[in-house]
């Protein structure tokens, strides 16, 4: 389990994360979400040890990061942001170097090596340096290091940034595989990653917790929650759309002859449109029920709070 | 303390990863060479011991030290590996001996390199060995004062440019200390004073080393200069690692 209780760090001129407290259970996927600046490295380099806190706690299954640093870190494993390496080594020898650090020697050490090489399909460079790989290879050697040891706590800082579409979903498959009995959290600012792997997402702004909830909370809290869009072969009647019960708005997009119907908090609009569909003999090409934008919500949570 | 022997081994496998080390070590044995026989009076000396050779290690460190102590810890800072290392499960007591030791004993090995030097002695006459293996020892020992004054210089700046052009301003300072025109400077101060800065100076303590006199003061001196300035490596570094 880890746990943060009031976590505080203050530079010279302004609070970067300020009094943070959540707690992350076994088998969770955390997504940290927040606008660049946030506070969501320093919150991870403060978990890791890497920062010291100004004010407040954290501990990482049992042990405070301050006080018990080492025994926290030996249950992590951290990818920082940007994955950075020691780019003069080759790939074998810079995961050579970590599992040793992490105390594996003989035939343990290979065997742990090997998985991870494998896990991250690292076979084919492993006798390149690090500084000729290219950003998507650098990234695994990043993320192999970090699982190398089978951490329990596994804190990844934007592990998906700067890879390609098929590379992404690579590293979210391995990530949801890992996450099984693991605490896993997941800093990023592609909110589809959300919605992807992770099982609770945290929203932060300005170094304050904003939103914490499953990522289909977070987009029931969207305007687009449960909002239903047609596209229809002419104009459709706005007015008629307007009147059915639960209905709040109505936004219209002539290009495309669309409407969006938006719906009142915690109504269901859909079934009365599908009448008045019918009623109206409306020939519609499209229809689209909304289970709310991600973005929407992130916007105005972070906005709201910079304001 | 068990993990050191890991960070040591990366260290020293890193300064032979680039050409670094192979420049390095070509120049520092070219240079004792040309100081040595050319500035040193070797053959003219007429006489069979390495006095000539280790009088010029001093300035020769000044600017060869600094060298190889400026990537230590500024490059880590500059890639933002320094984050990777410390979040791994090693204590900055072993972070930081374990990259000083590291650079200590690459410059052992170049050091270890000029053995033609003893061949040649011994073959012109019959010198004193165990005043050469002095001489040896304690050049080394100022290696490593020298390099950990430039491991406390490389965490304070980001720059290795600027890391070595501090450490090589410090080094000059503790060489200086010795020379009459700083002391002649402190002419106004209580003797006691004028004692103590002369007593920092390397010149005065390697002298001695390099003559084949072992002084356990001199040795102390050394030993103790080496501790205080990792550790204060190891707290600019905490405070700096962020930065």
């Amino acid at each position: 389990m880890i746990e943060l209780k009031n976590l505080t760090k203050r530079f010279a001129r302004h609070t970067a994360v300020d009094a943070l407290s959540f707690c992350v259970e076994p088998g969770e996927v955390l997504g940290f979400l927040g606008p660049n600046g946030a506070g969501k490295s320093t919150t991870m380099k403060m978990l890791t040890g890497f920062l010291t806190p100004t004010s407040g706690s954290a501990s990482i299954c049992g042990c405070d990061i301050r006080t018990q640093a080492l025994q926290a870190q030996r249950q992590m494993g951290y990818l920082p942001e940007g994955a950075p390496c020691y780019g003069d080594m080759t790939v074998r020898g810079f995961i050579d170097f970590i599992a040793e650090v992490r105390g594996y020697r003989g035939a343990d050490k290979r065997v742990r090596v090997d998985t991870a090489i494998g896990q991250l399909e690292l076979e084919s460079v492993l006798g390149q340096n690090i500084d000729t790989l290219s950003k998507g290879f650098k990234r695994r050697v990043g993320l192999a290091q970090a699982i190398l040891h089978d951490p329990r706590v596994l804190i990844l800082d934007e592990p998906t940034d700067g890879l390609d579409p098929n590379q992404k979903h690579q590293v979210r498959e391995l990530i949801k595989g890992l996450a099984r009995d693991k605490i896993v959290i997941i800093s990023t600012h592609i909110l589809e990653e959300v919605t992807a792997v992770c099982t609770r997402a945290i929203v932060i702004a300005r170094g304050r917790l904003v939103a914490d909830g499953t990522p289909l909370e977070l987009q029931s809290r969207s305007r687009y929650h449960q909002a239903v869009t047609l596209v229809g072969d002419g104009p459709l009647d706005t007015v008629a759309l307007a009147a059915l019960p639960g209905v709040a708005g109505i936004e219209v997009n002539q290009a495309e002859h669309s409407v969006t119907v938006l719906a009142e908090p915690g109504q269901v609009i859909f079934p009365q449109i599908n009448a008045l569909i019918v009623q109206q003999g409306w020939v519609v090409r499209e229809l689209d029920v909304e289970r709310g934008r991600l973005d929407e919500v992130f916007q105005t949570l972070t906005r709201g709070e910079a304001q | 303390m068990s993990q050191l022997p890991v960070i040591f081994k990366r260290e020293l496998g890193s300064y032979f990863a680039t050409p670094l080390a192979y420049v390095f070590t070509l120049i520092f044995l070219v240079l004792s060479g040309v100081f040595t026989f050319y500035l040193g009076g070797f053959y003219e000396r007429g006489q069979a011991d390495l006095i000539p050779f280790f009088s010029f290690h001093t300035w020769l460190y000044l600017f060869l030290i600094p060298a190889i102590a400026m990537r230590l810890w500024s490059e880590e800072r500059k890639s933002g590996s320094i984050e990777l290392l410390m979040t791994l499960p090693i204590t900055r007591f072993e972070a930081v001996t374990g990259k000083f030791l590291a650079a200590w004993v690459f410059a052992g090995i170049a050091l270890l390199l000029t053995f033609p030097m003893v061949i040649t002695v011994n073959y012109l006459g019959q010198p004193d060995n165990g005043a050469i293996a002095t001489g040896y020892f304690g050049s080394w020992l100022l290696a490593g004062a020298f390099l950990a004054i430039g491991s406390c210089m490389s965490a304070l700046a980001k720059n290795q440019v600027i890391a070595f052009i501090l450490a090589v301003s410090v080094c000059f300072l503790f060489i200086v200390s010795g020379l009459p025109m700083v002391l002649d400077a402190f002419a106004w101060a209580p003797q006691w004073l004028v004692d103590a800065v002369a007593s920092l100076s390397f010149l005065i303590r390697f002298d001695s080393l390099s003559k084949g006199v072992i002084d356990l003061r001199d040795l102390l001196y050394f030993v103790t200069l080496i501790i205080v300035w990792l550790m204060a490596t190891a707290i600019v570094v905490d405070l700096k690692k962020a930065a």
